[in-house]
């Protein structure tokens, strides 16, 4: 990917400033400037929402292109769960590992089985008892950015592990390098359900070292896929993950792998910061542990995805529960935790504050009680700000002077 | 400095928009930079002290008065009154029906709780007229 970081892009052509995407955004990060929805990136956590509701497709998710691929001699896919969730009357997930090999991957390192591994490994860190609880799992990279946004409070609580994409990576790699591969030679791709995702493995917060070596997307290759799928006759038995690994592509599927009693998970935007508020008034100290996903029923429900998130949920169930293969476990794979830690946590954002000074925050905070006081409270979004309060904080920020239209009328 | 005087009007019909002035107050806590542990301080303590108001008093007002280096919290209602605050500060009293213990309140914590996160705590109360609680929580 070009450097840049922007997962999501705006089509300005096709942008008509209707501002139904803005209104959605979970993090008031999208303002209408001269007619068109901007986004600022400091405050976006990725999370395709934006995609997902803009209905003339004028929000456009970022991801490598496909062709990235051939550049490298030895290429490695990873796909997620919730890909194995988008064919319609697939009876056999193998089909999707020969249909990556026919594709020109010489091998394949499915997602799932790693996380599987990262199950193994929250099991024996929740057994040792060194969390804080409840524990928050770090699976989804939007909720992250979103506590590292938001709610610094809870960052504590995020499981510190990586994300089992990032595991499968360093696992392929490692495999490959033992089979004799030269490093140089190595191309990891991830397929990706989501935008955050893509941020994510390229922006590598919590790691040192960087191991995927482009992100596609799920839908891009879908197309592709099915196309070689189908001329597919006796797939072999390559699958090497089992019901639980399978089950992370939907929400509850990470904490039902977990064998534990007092658990919560819940998906879509606004349910998790219902959830997360809960957390920070200590609502959910008694709970060990918190899955949650941004999108609406989980991973199958990110933007990537061709198929409806409900339908491929009730596909992948389907699969699994006729899988016979017993999760994996960190000996079998001769690792340990060390394996799984990040190597250093992310600095938590500071773009929702008014100021990095507490006075000069308090003054402007100030400034934006008596704005708030003139604005009519109605959040018409007519100012290009979502809420009259963001609208006033803007204002507040910039210095500039407030742009209401019913303060207008009035005069 | 002067400080910032925040009001809210606490619903005592309502469950749904319980928890609403806490939730403003953290919001705004963390838009001034102020330090996650203080916020979930105020939060828990702010929250319960509302809820309290809720469940046993018909509702009430809440004030919020952020200083530079502490918040000064008031909660005042014109409920029943706290017959015996001492009794009333014992964790594991509690005075909620049924019916609120249903909705997973009456534990009798809420006061010790409020106790233990802030740095300062008044409760005055008047059988009959009405109860004010102030906190007081330095960041
Ligand atoms: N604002 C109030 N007005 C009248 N009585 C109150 C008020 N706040 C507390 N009380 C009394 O004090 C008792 C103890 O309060 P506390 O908040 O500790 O427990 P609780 O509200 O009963 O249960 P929990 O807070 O654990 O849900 C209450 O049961 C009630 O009798
Ligand atoms: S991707 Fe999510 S956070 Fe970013 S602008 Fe779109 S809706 Fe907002
Ligand atoms: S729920 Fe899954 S698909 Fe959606 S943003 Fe989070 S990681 Fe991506
Ligand atoms: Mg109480």
């Amino acid at each position: 990917m070009a450097v840049t970081l922007k997962t999501v892009v705006l089509d300005s052509e096709k942008c008509i400033g209707c501002i139904t995407c803005m209104r959605r955004c979970p993090t008031e990060a999208i303002r209408i400037v001269n007619g068109k929805a901007k986004i600022l990136y400091e405050k976006c956590i990725n999370c395709g929402e934006c995609v997902r509701s803009c209905k003339g497709g004028a929000k456009r998710p970022v991801y490598d292109s496909f062709d990235l691929v051939k550049s490298y001699p030895y290429k490695i896919a990873l796909p997620s769960p919730s890909l194995f969730g988008q064919f319609n009357n697939l009876d056999d997930p193998n089909y999707v590992i020969e249909g990556l090999l026919a594709l020109g991957f010489d091998d394949v390192f499915e997602v799932g089985l790693a996380a599987e591994l990262v199950t193994d490994c929250t099991k024996k860190l929740m057994r040792k008892n060194t969390l804080e609880r409840p524990v928050i799992s770090s699976a989804c990279p939007a909720i992250a950015e979103l506590i590292f946004l938001r709610y610094h409070e809870l960052k504590d609580h995020l499981l510190n592990l990586y994300a089992p994409a990032k595991i499968a990576a360093k696992l392929a790699k490692k495999q490959a390098i033992e089979q004799g591969v030269p490093a140089d030679d190595i191309g990891i791709f991830f397929i990706s359900p989501c935008p955050a995702k893509v941020y994510s493995l390229h922006r590598e917060e919590v790691s040192n070292e960087k191991y995927i070596s482009g992100v596609l997307s799920q839908s891009d290759v879908y197309f592709r896929l099915v196309e070689k799928m189908n001329k597919i006759k006796n797939p072999r038995k390559l699958l090497r993950c089992g019901y639980s690994g399978l089950g992370w592509g939907s929400s509850g599927g990470e904490s039902n792998s977990l064998g534990l009693g007092n658990y919560i998970h819940c998906s879509g935007a606004r349910n998790v910061q219902g959830i997360l508020a809960e957390m920070s008034d200590g609502k959910l100290d008694g709970a060990d542990f918190v899955e949650l996903n941004m999108c609406p029923g989980g991973c199958v429900g990110g933007v990537l995805n061709v198929e409806n998130p409900f339908i491929a949920r009730n596909r992948m169930r389907q699969l699994a529960e006729k899988l016979k293969i017993p999760p994996a476990t960190m000996e079998q794979f001769g690792l340990d935790e060390s394996f799984f830690l990040w190597d250093k946590a992310p600095e938590p954002s500071t773009s929702f504050q008014l100021d990095t000074d507490r006075f000069a925050a308090m003054q402007k905070l100030m400034k934006v009680e008596e704005y708030l006081k003139k604005l009519p409270g109605i959040d018409c979004g007519a100012c290009g700000a979502p809420t009259c309060r963001t609208h006033a904080e803007d204002v507040v920020k910039s210095g500039g002077v407030l742009d209401c239209v019913k303060l207008r009328e009035v005069k | 400095m002067d400080c910032i005087r925040l009001e809210y009007d606490v619903d005592g019909e309502n469950f749904a928009s319980a928890g609403n002035a806490s939730e403003s107050v953290k919001r705004t806590l963390k838009q001034l930079g102020i330090p996650p542990a203080s916020v979930r301080r105020v939060a828990i303590a702010m929250y319960e002290g509302e809820i309290n108001m809720v469940i046993h008093a018909h509702g009430g007002k809440a004030v919020a008065e952020i200083y530079p280096d502490r918040i000064d919290i008031t909660l005042k209602d014109t409920g029943p009154g706290i017959a015996d605050i001492g009794l009333a500060m014992k964790a594991g009293w509690s005075t909620a029906s049924e019916n609120i213990r249903s909705l997973g309140f009456g534990a009798g914590m809420g006061l010790p709780n409020m106790k233990k996160y802030s740095d300062e705590m008044d409760i005055d109360s008047v059988v009959g007229v009405g109860t004010t609680v102030f906190l007081r929580i330095r960041f």
